[in-house]
């Protein structure tokens, strides 16, 4: 490693500064006064704060595609110990989550202005599980890989209880500790057993290491173990109790976080530790992962069917979508990378959609929440109702949305791999999740409101409403540019393996 | 000296008292305690493995996890705080407004 190296890690720390920066500036403003997290609403200070994170946001993008110009040189991809890789496939998600972050800032924004809490504090949080993220979809060293999960999950520990004068919010914070530590202490006993049979912690040589190796109690133990903090980070079931508890009770943005940009940069990292680092050993883990997908969708979809609160249907709904990309992770192919690239974009912007709707019925901390207040709305904001289809249509995976075309991949990669009668369960599944989407759109088409939840959507909203239609409605007619985009990131990492395989 | 083997079943040892204890007690201040027991079985296995791999990789992962540890605790221990400033209790089963 040489000095010249950091340049690959350039948008790690345009953010991590720019986090720090968030952190200061309120104190800095008030002449070093101290900062009251409670304290009286901060109106134009919200609006500062904003501006702040959007500046940095749009810096680190900046980073991240000045720094992508160096991918072509394939030597050089590979820094600090070969710890850390600034590849195609990390590029990819890492322009993911700036988008997503973006557009979360811009659902907060109104949300945070009429709460008393602090905005600086909440985008500086948000800011680390953003580094946070980024280094670990980078990571190709287990323990890169645990930093950053780790970075990610201790701000979002903090952001679901950020509401911290709301018994709920801090209920939901305690339970998603609580488990969210016990899960990475058991991702870490599967990591010390597998450092301790492969004698390595970097992907590729635990490959190569594994490829020499007969299957063997103590490596397989750790595989499992590794796996299952993975299920339970991706909210897999039976590792998924957290998830409703969870989302019902974090503030919304923050539940919109939970389940799009934090869940697509533990599918990156899964997919990567299991495709790049275990595939020598798929047979001994493809079953036992084909039965977890199985049960996420069917348990998250069947338990969707009774949920009134809106937010648990999609904390349900969203294990049943851990399920379908486990899928692509299962086949252990390229058509499966893809499968898992292209559907996290997909799932994010249909996601987002659903939250910027939600989020335009709930005028203060909780309210909006139950599948009634969606009553009449086609009449009250037809627009958003409209949308609001889409969104769904999206998540339930029917033509002409992009969901469609993700599922298209995961169902084809899960059938090319011999889990044929894992296909069929999620095509089932599918069909039990479009039931009850469609509770949401019969209550907001078919009956009629007494208009409890009043409209209030702000040029923040429509803005985040309109860019996720467009990416839906584009992405299902013309899916070219993304499947491209996504062949040539997952195919980077499949020939990079493939290349490792060949020398040996 | 110890053989690795010995190592690894003091480790499964914590390990197992940790799960065990988050399962069972109810006490909030005491599921942190059984978290830090489970990481630092953790960190008894790498750097056993370290030293029979002769290998520091494990050793120096064992720092990044002690500091982790740390923030973990921080984290946790904010959390309670407020819990208690909410319902006067840290005990687990007694904080069910979220039904589920």
């Amino acid at each position: 490693m040489t000095w010249g190296d950091t340049i690959y890690l350039l948008p790690e720390i345009v953010i991590s500064i720019g986090a720090c920066l968030l952190l200061i500036a309120p104190v800095m403003r008030r002449g070093g006064g101290v900062v009251r997290a409670s304290g009286a609403p901060s109106g134009g200070g919200a609006r500062t704060a904003k501006w702040t994170m959007l500046a940095i946001l749009v810096l680190t993008a900046v980073a991240v595609i000045a720094s992508s110009g160096l991918v072509a040189d394939v030597a050089q991809t590979k820094t600090f110990a070969s710890m850390f890789a600034l590849d195609s496939f990390a590029i990819f998600f890492k322009l993911l989550f700036i988008a997503t972050m973006a557009m979360l800032v811009l659902l907060s924004d109104d949300y945070l202005a009429a709460s008393r809490y602090s905005a600086w504090e909440y985008y500086s949080l948000l800011s680390f599980a953003l580094c946070g993220m980024m280094f670990m979809v980078s990571g190709v060293h287990l323990a890169a890989i645990y930093i950053g999960l780790e970075l990610l999950s201790l701000s979002s520990y903090i952001l679901a209880g950020y509401f911290k004068n709301e018994l709920k919010s801090t209920e939901a914070a305690m339970k998603y500790f609580v488990l969210g530590t016990v899960s990475s202490a058991i991702l870490l006993y599967g990591i010390s057993l597998i450092y301790g049979v492969t004698g390595t912690l970097n992907l590729m040589r635990i490959a190569d290491a594994m490829s020499t190796l007969v299957t063997n109690d103590a490596l397989m133990f750790g595989i499992m173990l590794l796996g299952a903090g993975l299920c339970f980070k991706i909210a897999a079931a039976p590792f998924h109790v957290w998830t409703p508890d969870v989302y019902e009770g974090a503030p919304t943005p923050i539940t919109a976080f939970l389940s799009t940009a934090s869940k697509s940069a533990a599918f990156a990292i899964f997919a990567r530790i299991f495709y790049v680092g275990m595939h020598h050993f798929r047979l001994d883990w493809q079953v036992v992962l084909a039965i977890i997908a199985a049960l996420s969708m069917i348990i998250g979809n069947l338990a969707a069917i009774t949920q009134d609160n809106i937010k648990r249907m999609l904390a349900y709904s969203s294990i049943g979508h851990a399920g379908y990309v486990l899928l692509g992770i299962i086949s252990v192919s390229e058509m499966g990378l893809y499968g898992v690239l292209v559907y996290s974009v997909v799932y994010v912007f249909a996601t987002l959609g659903i939250w910027a709707t939600v989020l335009m019925l709930s005028k203060h901390e909780y309210a909006g929440e139950q599948v009634s207040d969606f009553e009449g709305l086609h009449r009250r904001a037809p627009l958003w109702a409209f949308a609001m289809i889409i969104f769904l249509l999206s998540l339930g995976g029917i033509p002409p949305t992009a969901g469609f075309i993700g599922k298209y991949f995961l169902f084809y990669a899960a059938v090319g791999a011999g889990f044929g009668w894992l296909a069929i369960v999620a095509v089932l599944m599918s069909a039990v999740s479009m039931f009850f989407y469609f509770r949401i759109v019969m209550a907001m088409y078919l009956r009629d409101g007494d208009g409890q939840a009043e409209v209030v959507s702000s040029g923040g909203l429509k803005l985040v409403a309109a860019i996720c239609l467009v990416v839906t409605l584009l992405f299902g007619i013309l899916p070219g540019p993304l499947v491209e985009q996504a062949k040539i990131s997952g195919g980077w990492v499949a020939k990079r393996v493939a290349a490792n395989n060949a020398q040996r | 000296m110890p053989s690795t083997a010995q190592y690894l079943m003091l480790s499964a040892t914590l390990f197992a008292i940790g799960i065990v204890g988050v399962i069972i007690r109810r006490n909030m201040i005491t599921v942190l305690m059984s978290i830090e027991l489970m990481l630092n079985a953790v960190n008894i296995n790498l750097v056993a493995f370290s030293h029979r791999l002769a290998d520091l990789q494990g050793q120096v992962f064992t720092i990044f996890v002690i500091t982790v540890a740390a923030g973990e605790a921080a984290v946790g221990l904010a959390i309670m705080i407020q819990l208690y400033r909410l319902r006067s209790t840290v005990n687990v089963d007694e904080v069910k407004t979220l039904h589920g």
